[in-house]
């Protein structure tokens, strides 16, 4: 089951999360080379926040500040109703 | 004939009737306009000619570069062209040279840089093919007639007068004189009739439109209150404003405080919109100072409307014309890709390197006007608009004086005038580092993978010095 949040309008970016045996994280940024790094740390965080360590996250990012891709990411764990905490 | 000195030129019916003319091996230094913007016919007309005979060694000299200029990058790939001259390069051809570079030079000029280069000799021009929408049998042109008209033909007029073979490339000829030639048959050659110059619809880019965002809004309202309480706004004052959709905004609420406060403008310059028309047309300014039209309303006003003039590239920013129009320019508003700390701006590269775009006028008014005013969100797609140092200098900063953003206005250091004039401003007038560090507080600070390794390119300014060099991403 594929579970997504947010929109591929510019600032903006689309999560899709769906199960997974292990976590990996996919990342797709028109800012890869300048935030690729601030964009990995935001979603591990939220991740660790939810206590998930199994899951795909793909993040189609068109330049999302840190609190948009935190609260995708969110909506999309509530939608998938994946919330540990 | 009442005008007996004209005479008729050699009417041409195909391309391969022209090439029996003309000499292809002799002739390789070719030049265009780019008034039909991305809906020109004449340029793929023309070269697919030269792809399909092999001819190699060419030097194009189009005033600008776009999407729909196909036959350009067939020529690249195939190692057919040696340099290129431009003002401005988008689409294919400017993602293809941003990867693999010329095997000889790409120069970027400046519009006012162009003409002055055509002028000086440094820029020989063998053929110049123009399109042109309206001629009579004499040679003499003009661009706001005709089926596919697209309004002033600025661009064009220094190539007629300096190529060594002018070509005018029509899908309109008449018999009649025509009044006030924009291009004058005396410099024509030949013409060559063609089924369709293109299609003038294309001249109309999808930024032209007043924007309607909220923080271009608030953008465009701290610009025309910056230019308010610098006094720029008064009765005679003269300004330019382009066609983006922030600038345009400023031009509208500009409008709204000369129509309050009973002002009247001399003339607006550069690029022309149905804005600036409706401006003219309800009395705001005395006259329109036309290089290009911007969409078909403009061109049809320039038919019209006498105090609407179509000007030359020369005429209106050549650093060397005494006539020069934007040296008396009061106001310009310009865009930016980027802005660095030293007020330099690239609209040339996109922050990852590659080409989009290029000065077309933007150094030349900010040389010229005596306040330049550069209007961009803070934050675009996570990307700070101010950057330490731009990818690409367009235009230097010692000519740029105002950043306006919708979080602050930072006037540059060197205007110390305009600081004192706004000391006891409401407007939120910060320093370029603090919004900077502003932008860094949401996006963090970017990582910075500029490459400046192999130069593929040079910026030439107006006044021919080179002032940056583009290089492989």
């Amino acid at each position: 089951m594929k579970v997504t949040a947010g929109s591929l309008e510019s600032s903006d970016c689309f999560i899709t999360i769906s199960k997974s045996d292990t976590l990996v994280i996919d990342i797709e940024s028109v800012v890869f080379e300048q935030f690729g790094d601030d964009i990995l740390k935001v979603i591990s965080d939220t991740l660790n926040s939810h206590k998930i360590t199994k899951l795909h996250v793909l993040c189609q990012d068109k330049g999302a500040l840190d609190y948009t891709v935190k609260s995708r990411l969110e909506t999309a764990i509530k939608r998938m109703g994946e919330n540990h905490e | 004939m009442g005008q007996n000195i004209s005479i008729t030129k050699p009417l041409i019916n195909s391309i391969d009737e022209l090439f029996g003319f003309i000499d292809m091996n002799e002739n390789k230094n070719l030049s265009f306009h780019h008034h039909l913007r991305n809906g020109d016919g004449v340029i793929n007309y023309v070269l697919q000619h030269y792809i399909t005979k092999g001819i190699t060694g060419l030097n194009l000299y189009p005033s600008s570069i776009f999407p729909a200029y196909t036959s350009i990058l067939t020529l690249l790939k195939n190692q057919q062209i040696n340099n290129i001259t431009t003002n401005y390069c988008n689409g294919s051809v400017a993602t293809y040279i941003s990867e693999n570079g010329l095997p000889g030079t790409f120069t970027m000029q400046t519009h006012g840089g162009r003409a002055r280069s055509i002028q000086e000799g440094l820029s020989k021009i063998d053929i110049a093919f123009i399109a042109a929408p309206y001629v009579n049998i004499y040679g003499d042109a003009i661009g706001y007639d005709g089926k596919n008209c697209f309004g002033s033909m600025g661009y064009a007029v220094v190539d007629s007068e300096y190529a060594k073979i002018t070509v005018l490339v029509t899908d309109t000829i008449v018999d009649e004189p025509i009044s006030n030639p924009e291009i004058l048959g005396k410099n024509v050659d030949y013409i060559l009739k063609v089924d369709s110059i293109g299609d003038n619809s294309g001249i109309v880019s999808g930024t032209t439109e007043i924007t309607k965002n909220p923080i271009g809004v608030k953008i465009a309202k701290n610009t025309s209150r910056l230019l308010h309480e610098l006094g720029l706004i008064k009765n005679g004052f003269s300004f330019q404003s382009g066609a983006g959709g922030v600038s345009l905004r400023v031009t509208k609420d500009v409008k709204e405080i000369m129509k309050e406060q009973h002002i009247k403008a001399s003339f607006f310059s550069g690029g022309i919109t149905k804005y600036h028309v409706d401006m003219l047309e309800e009395g705001l300014v005395d006259e329109l100072f036309d290089v290009q039209c911007f969409d078909l309303e403009a061109a049809h006003s320039l038919k019209r409307n006498k105090n609407h003039h179509a000007i030359s590239a020369s005429t209106y920013a050549n650093p060397t014309n005494p006539a020069q129009v934007i040296k008396d320019l009061d106001v310009v508003i310009l865009g930016a890709t980027e802005i660095d700390l030293n007020f330099n701006v690239n609209v040339t590269t996109d922050s990852h390197q590659t080409i989009i775009g290029g000065s077309g006028g933007h150094s030349d008014t900010a040389s010229e006007a005596k306040v330049s005013v550069i209007v961009s969100p803070l934050i675009k797609g996570r990307l700070c608009v101010i950057k330490e140092r731009v990818t690409t200098i367009t235009t230097l900063g010692k000519n740029v004086d105002c950043l306006v953003t919708e979080r602050g206005i930072a006037i540059n250091p060197l205007r110390q005038d305009l600081i004192e004039k706004l000391k006891d401003s409401k407007l939120k007038i910060c320093t370029i580092e603090e919004l900077l560090e502003k932008a860094y507080h949401y996006t963090n600070k970017p990582k910075n993978m500029i490459k400046r390794e192999q130069i593929i390119g040079e910026i030439e300014d107006r006044t021919h010095d080179i002032i940056d060099y583009l290089y492989q991403k």
